[in-house]
């Protein structure tokens, strides 16, 4: 363990703003992604069950 | 006899893959997000302070898996991509269509970590290196790629129109990987200088490694839920997707 402080921690020896900002911008992105990605599979299926409800109500 | 043989082909028809994918899908989410927990805990718990760049070296634990992965999707995208090509394979691409968004991030990502580590260690935030000119190449076949795939109505076709670019565009990975060895760059050689005793190198070693495994299994995550919702849309007017989501 290199750290003596929570403050010396966030303070990464002077480098803070570009490690945190590596680290934040790749969990941004990931989480980002997932979230497109279930929107996604919510708006697929929401339009799936309309056309089947369209389908239904022709026939 | 030939039952085995059969058997793998079941799964290149989009129906049998969905269901496929949809169970193997939380396993490889789950072990993403426990090797990244791990990853996470010795990148700044365990891994020691670099001599030379003291806890800036630390970026290396988001950099190195990032840029590796922009790099090998980008290969197994152009490799279902040549198959799709070549058998005319409909699942093949929406592998690749699945592929393209993931390997366009952790480009990105790649170019910003990459520049949020050369400003304090080399004083710029970008110079036009071979390794970074090369990186930025691949994310723009990479946006190529979603732009020519978004730009065709039908499908199939942009498939196939798709995937002669990704072919053309595999050129460019060996020279990404090369580029420290070829010339003379800025950026650092394939083996990260690690610092004082072996011990100290080898937990380094171990944290990246396991991020690398956790992008992974990440990609495989992310990769499997989107082709899941390719596959629905695309096979829209088939009876099983009528039926599955009934």
């Amino acid at each position: 363990m290199q750290w003596n402080s929570v403050s010396e921690f966030f303070a990464m020896g002077g480098y803070a703003f570009y490690v945190w900002g590596s680290f934040g911008a790749t969990a941004l992105v990931m989480l980002i992604e997932t979230l497109l990605i279930r929107r996604q599979r919510q708006e697929v299926l929401a339009s799936l069950r309309n056309e089947l409800l369209s389908e239904g109500a022709s026939s | 006899m030939n039952t085995r043989v059969i058997h793998w082909f079941k799964f290149s028809s989009p129906q049998n893959f969905y269901v496929l994918a949809g169970r193997m899908q939380p396993w490889f989410a789950a072990l993403a997000i426990v090797l990244m927990a791990v990853g996470l805990w010795i990148s700044f718990f365990v891994a020691p302070t670099d001599a030379q760049q003291g806890e800036g070296y630390r970026i290396i634990f988001v950099h190195v898996p990032a840029s590796q992965m922009s790099m090998f999707i980008y290969l197994v995208m152009a490799a279902w991509a040549g198959f799709g090509l070549a058998f005319n394979t409909r699942l093949s691409g929406m592998m690749a269509s699945a592929l393209a968004p993931t390997g366009a991030l952790f480009a990105f990502l790649s170019l910003v970590t990459g520049s949020l580590w050369g400003k304090p260690m080399w004083g710029a935030w970008w110079v036009w290196d071979a390794r970074l000119t090369s990186e930025l190449i691949l994310l723009f076949l990479y946006l190529g790629f979603l732009a020519l795939q978004s730009s065709i109505d039908d499908p199939r076709r942009a498939d196939k129109a798709c995937a002669v670019l990704a072919l053309v565009g595999v050129v460019n990975v060996p020279i990404i990987y090369f580029s420290v060895k070829w010339w003379n760059t800025l950026h650092q050689g394939a083996s990260v200088s690690l610092t004082r005793s072996p011990t100290m190198a080898s937990t380094m070693l171990a944290g990246m490694l396991i991020m690398v495994i956790a992008f992974w299994m990440y990609t495989i995550a992310v990769t499997l839920a989107r082709v899941r919702n390719i596959i629905l849309d695309r096979e829209r007017h088939t009876e099983w997707v009528k039926h599955a989501v009934e």
